[in-house]
């Protein structure tokens, strides 16, 4: 499946949005998923189905001022 | 006979100045001559002042000056907030500086930005490992937007990781929308459009804007939770450039004469340097103030961030104190009568 991560192309076999936090090594974290520019929230990551050419932001809090 | 001691107490009374006094020499000529014993009962028996005002108001308790128990709380977006200093957790050399300067700050509320995670390192070390999101309210910002549209999406993912982290401060948002790289200076017309649809979303708004007063109030009429006037541009050092726009925002924002609320909270937000320019912000009448790179790129940074809280604390005392008005020419401390000088013009 093509889809296009924090602004790269990436070839991953994941059809859903937890399988990829999955197939990333992000399960667990504090990770907000935005697909298509719309937030995912977590509770419907296990029910939100991927497909090819999605664009997804995964995104994390960092040091800011 | 009472009356002179109390006065002739406060030479030694602290917080007086000493030279402060104006006691009679007639009854200090008297009790040089008095006999012992109608010494020791003036000094330890009952005297006739017990309803005097000034003897109750020293027998008060002299309050702490750091209760901030006596303070009126910073309430923001419905939440109060314990510490009026809010610090950012950027630039710092690691993420244990970044520990003890949030430690020494005093600070409940920290601001953090939200960025891509790493797809190749995303085993790296994690701000998050070291940020206890139990202990601080986490307020993101949407620093780096530039467009209404990205800082929305910017706080929308900033909540939705708060929201997964049970923090506080998941609807909370320190909006920026910046016009451009170099000045980082706020664009107002994103800024007010943003806000506008952050507030119909349900987000509580700590809006960064310049200290333009007639701005400041159109972001507040949007529904802003706070206005956050900058001192000067994001990182310059500056400290509080332009007093008179602060005070003008202050005087809009707070002074009901002037269509404002006393509680509505006005934080001063980026320039500051050093210590002292906190204490003017607070001095001024700011309800706290928000900063980073003076505590992170300071020498020593868990100092400065010492420093940060206390000269909080000072300013905001002495706005709650109220400062002697300024004027052009002296007032003495001490007394002209009883000089034994000459006096020039007399």
């Amino acid at each position: 499946m093509k889809l296009n991560i924090n602004g790269q192309e990436q070839d991953i076999d994941a059809d859903r949005v937890d399988r990829l936090l999955e197939a990333l090594g992000m399960a667990g974290q504090a990770v907000a998923v935005e697909l298509n520019r719309d937030v995912v929230p977590k509770r419907v990551h296990a029910t939100t189905a991927l497909k090819d050419g999605d664009v997804l932001e995964l995104v994390t809090l960092v040091g800011g001022g | 006979m009472a009356a002179f001691l109390r006065q002739y107490e406060r030479k030694a009374h602290p917080g007086f100045d000493p030279n402060d006094r104006g006691y009679d020499r007639k009854l200090e000529e008297k009790i040089k001559h008095m006999s012992p014993e109608e010494l020791d009962a003036l000094m330890h028996g009952d005297w006739d002042d017990n309803n005097s005002q000034e003897n109750m108001a020293t027998s008060t308790p002299t309050p702490n000056a750091l209760d901030h128990a006596q303070d009126s709380p910073l309430i923001v977006g419905g939440k109060t907030i314990a510490s009026r200093l809010i610090v950012g957790t950027g630039k710092y050399r690691d993420y244990e500086q970044m520990q003890q300067a949030l430690e020494a700050s005093g600070a409940s509320v920290v601001t953090v930005a939200v960025r891509r995670e790493r797809l190749i390192d995303a085993d790296g070390k994690s701000m998050l490992d070291y940020l206890d999101t139990d202990r601080y309210t986490i307020l993101p910002n949407t620093a780096g937007c530039f467009t209404a549209e990205d800082a929305v999406r910017v706080s929308r993912l900033g909540r939705e990781i708060l929201d997964q982290l049970g923090n506080p401060g998941k609807d909370w948002v320190k909006l920026e929308v910046l016009n451009d790289k170099k000045t980082l200076l706020p664009d107002p017309v994103g800024t007010l459009e943003a806000t506008k649809e952050l507030v119909a979303d349900g987000f509580q708004v700590l809006c960064y804007t310049s200290d333009d007063p007639v701005m400041a109030t159109k972001l507040r009429d949007a529904g802003a939770a706070s206005v956050m006037p900058a001192g000067s541009p994001i990182g310059s050092g500056q400290g509080v450039l332009n007093a008179n726009a602060i005070a003008i925002i202050l005087e809009m924002l707070k002074d009901p004469a002037s269509g404002g609320d006393p509680d509505y909270p006005v934080i001063l937000d980026a320039g500051v340097g050093t210590a002292s320019d906190v204490t003017i912000a607070m001095e001024l009448g700011a309800d706290g103030v928000l900063l980073n790179t003076g505590i992170a790129h300071a020498d020593d940074p868990v100092t400065m961030a010492h420093a940060m809280r206390h000269a909080l604390d000072a300013g905001r005392l002495s706005f709650r104190a109220g400062r002697i008005p300024k004027k052009l020419y002296a007032t003495a401390s001490s007394p002209w009568d009883g000089v034994i000088s000459y006096i020039p013009g007399e």
